[in-house]
């Protein structure tokens, strides 16, 4: 098993459009698609919401494997909300089957059905996201988009800087791991067999080095930024400047025109 | 010579069916025989430190296959676990994986894994410490109380101690000064010759590898463009420059001479060789 092979951050490097839009844009719009989703009630909704998503995909390259791949971990998470709503929506018609305590009515395979598109198309938006921007333009255009919020007192740069420190170090942490695994795997260590407690174990020989050495780069990094002035947010200016185009501001009306259109039509029975 | 370990066209390829898909190893055909002192030269990328990591089953060939004393290595689960006692591999900068409390108990780990009763481990741990030149006090304290140097040679004794046949080490001397540069290749040094065992060393300095090992196998691009006696590889001086790999600054003098029409053998890299290549040319002979 190599840990290099999970996709963490999950970014794939493009050159779309999707790709170029500001971060804050695509962070706006995977909220008004949200919003949108939720006001959706009709199949006409849906399927509009569905083309809109297509396209997206379509255009960011990404391919519908990796996101097919990606939901398999909520697959549970779907199949269950969509059972609970198979079973517990109460119907006005007559039941279409029924035996024990489950009833199933008409409107409960609608509700199912519309619950497991709702969910899949909301992680699919979500992940359209991540693969589409890098997890430091991420946290760039999430600083950007919280700073009216200092004004209260919300120590939104040092957020933002530690969670870039954060994700910054994840494929570090993780080259580590692999590392020091495969050092003491050298020396005989057996990492996959034996039970519960044998495993936990196994792990004290990975998990010591790997909090040594997890504190000492922190310790180095500090020197580092300490080394380099690093006083904090207040007045530092940026080396990547966030700038919004005209294909943001499209890209922008698109979304917030969805999201009314959405509601406008929802608002008809549609 | 009787070949020890050998790979038949290896190769391995990272990440594969990702868009970060990368070939690291293409076709490599390696051989190290026993009891030689072999040296893996190549730059950073260049897949020598997959290769070495295929040699004890630490990493699984994409296609291809390694032999260890002419059995596959992958043939079953307990074969390729017995491989890794019988392959030590030391990482680089092998002292970021210290964990246990003393010396003593971190050298005792591999040992402690491959099942030998405490006497016998008792007796390794002793040796292995001895090789690297630890003193019989250093064995109580705790690891991470030691300077640098230190660590290192109680995370190579950790890998002597399971008296591996064949002995990998990555850059085994990065990062030292040169007292401890020396004294490190020395201590290897006599490991090879006390346990008559096959030594494998992965550097970038052409200088130290040219000194120390008997056969230089070249890794560029994850192949093996060429093998031999350090002469013999030192003779590519330009196709090393080109794969960024210096030649010794002695074989560059040399080589340099050589296009500026002198007639002078250019695979030199000691003095003494130099000397020689000098007489040779003044018509003196050698001495």
């Amino acid at each position: 098993m190599a840990l290099k092979d999970i996709t963490l951050g999950q970014y794939f490097p493009g050159k779309t459009i999707i790709h170029r839009l500001d971060p804050r844009t695509k962070l706006l719009g995977t909220v008004a698609y949200i919003v949108a989703l939720f006001l959706a009630s009709h199949v006409v909704t849906y399927a509009i919401l569905l083309v809109v998503l297509a396209v997206l995909i379509a255009i960011s390259k990404v391919g519908l494997q990796s996101i097919l791949r990606g939901m398999r971990p909520v697959l549970i998470i779907i199949a269950i909300t969509a059972v609970l709503n198979l079973f517990y929506t109460p119907g006005e018609g007559e039941p279409l089957a029924s035996f024990w305590v489950f009833t199933i009515y008409a409107e409960g395979i609608w509700a199912a059905v519309f619950m497991i598109l709702r969910i899949a198309m909301l992680i699919t938006c979500t992940f359209l996201l991540t693969y589409t921007t890098s997890p430091i333009m991420l946290t760039d255009g999430l600083e950007k988009l919280l700073s009216p919020l200092k004004a209260v007192h919300v120590p939104i740069h040092e957020l933002a800087m530690m969670m870039s420190i954060a994700l910054r170090f994840i494929p570090t942490l993780i080259e580590e791991t692999d590392k020091i695994m495969s050092a003491q795997k050298a020396r005989g260590a057996d990492f996959d067999s034996g039970n519960l407690i044998q495993k936990a174990k196994a792990l004290v020989p990975l998990l010591v080095p790997l909090f040594i050495s997890a504190f000492r780069r922190a310790d180095e990094l500090a020197v580092a930024m300490e080394c380099r002035c690093y006083h904090g947010g207040a007045g530092r200016t940026r080396l990547r400047q966030l700038r919004l185009g005209g294909i943001d501001v499209a890209a922008l009306l698109l979304s917030v025109g969805l999201c009314v259109g959405i509601g406008v039509l929802g608002h008809y029975g549609w | 010579m009787e070949p020890i370990i050998q790979t038949e066209r290896l190769s391995h390829i990272y990440s594969a069916g990702t868009p970060f898909e990368h070939g690291a190893l293409v076709d490599v055909d390696f051989t190290a025989y026993r009891g030689e002192y072999l040296g893996i030269i190549g730059h950073t990328g260049s897949g020598k430190s997959t290769l070495i990591q295929h040699l004890n089953g630490l990493l699984k060939p994409t296609s291809g296959k390694v032999l260890f004393e002419g059995k596959d290595i992958w043939e079953t689960k307990e074969r390729t676990r017995q491989i890794r006692f019988q392959v030590g591999l030391v990482f680089q900068y092998p002292e970021y994986q210290l964990f246990e409390e003393t010396v003593y108990k971190d050298i005792a780990f591999g040992p402690g894994n491959m099942g030998l009763d405490p006497a016998e481990i008792d007796r390794r741990v002793r040796q292995a410490a001895q090789f690297v030149g630890l003193k019989e006090e250093t064995l109580a304290k705790s690891p991470f109380e030691l300077s640098g140097g230190q660590k290192r040679r109680v995370a190579i004794a950790g890998v002597i101690a399971m008296e591996p046949s064949v002995l990998i080490l990555d850059e085994p001397t990065a990062g030292l000064d040169p007292v401890g540069v020396e004294s490190i290749l020395g201590n290897i040094h006599d490991y090879h010759v006390a346990k008559n065992a096959t030594i494998i060393i992965v550097s970038h300095s052409m200088e130290e590898m040219a000194r120390t090992v008997d056969r230089i196998v070249v890794v560029n691009d994850g192949k093996i463009p060429f093998s031999g006696t350090p002469r013999e590889v030192f003779a590519h001086g330009d196709q090393l420059e080109q794969m960024g790999l210096g030649v010794p600054a002695m074989t560059r003098v040399f080589h340099r001479l050589k296009s500026l029409g002198v007639d002078i053998d250019p695979s030199v890299y000691t003095i003494e060789q130099a000397r020689d290549a000098i007489l040779t040319k003044l018509g003196k002979g050698a001495v």
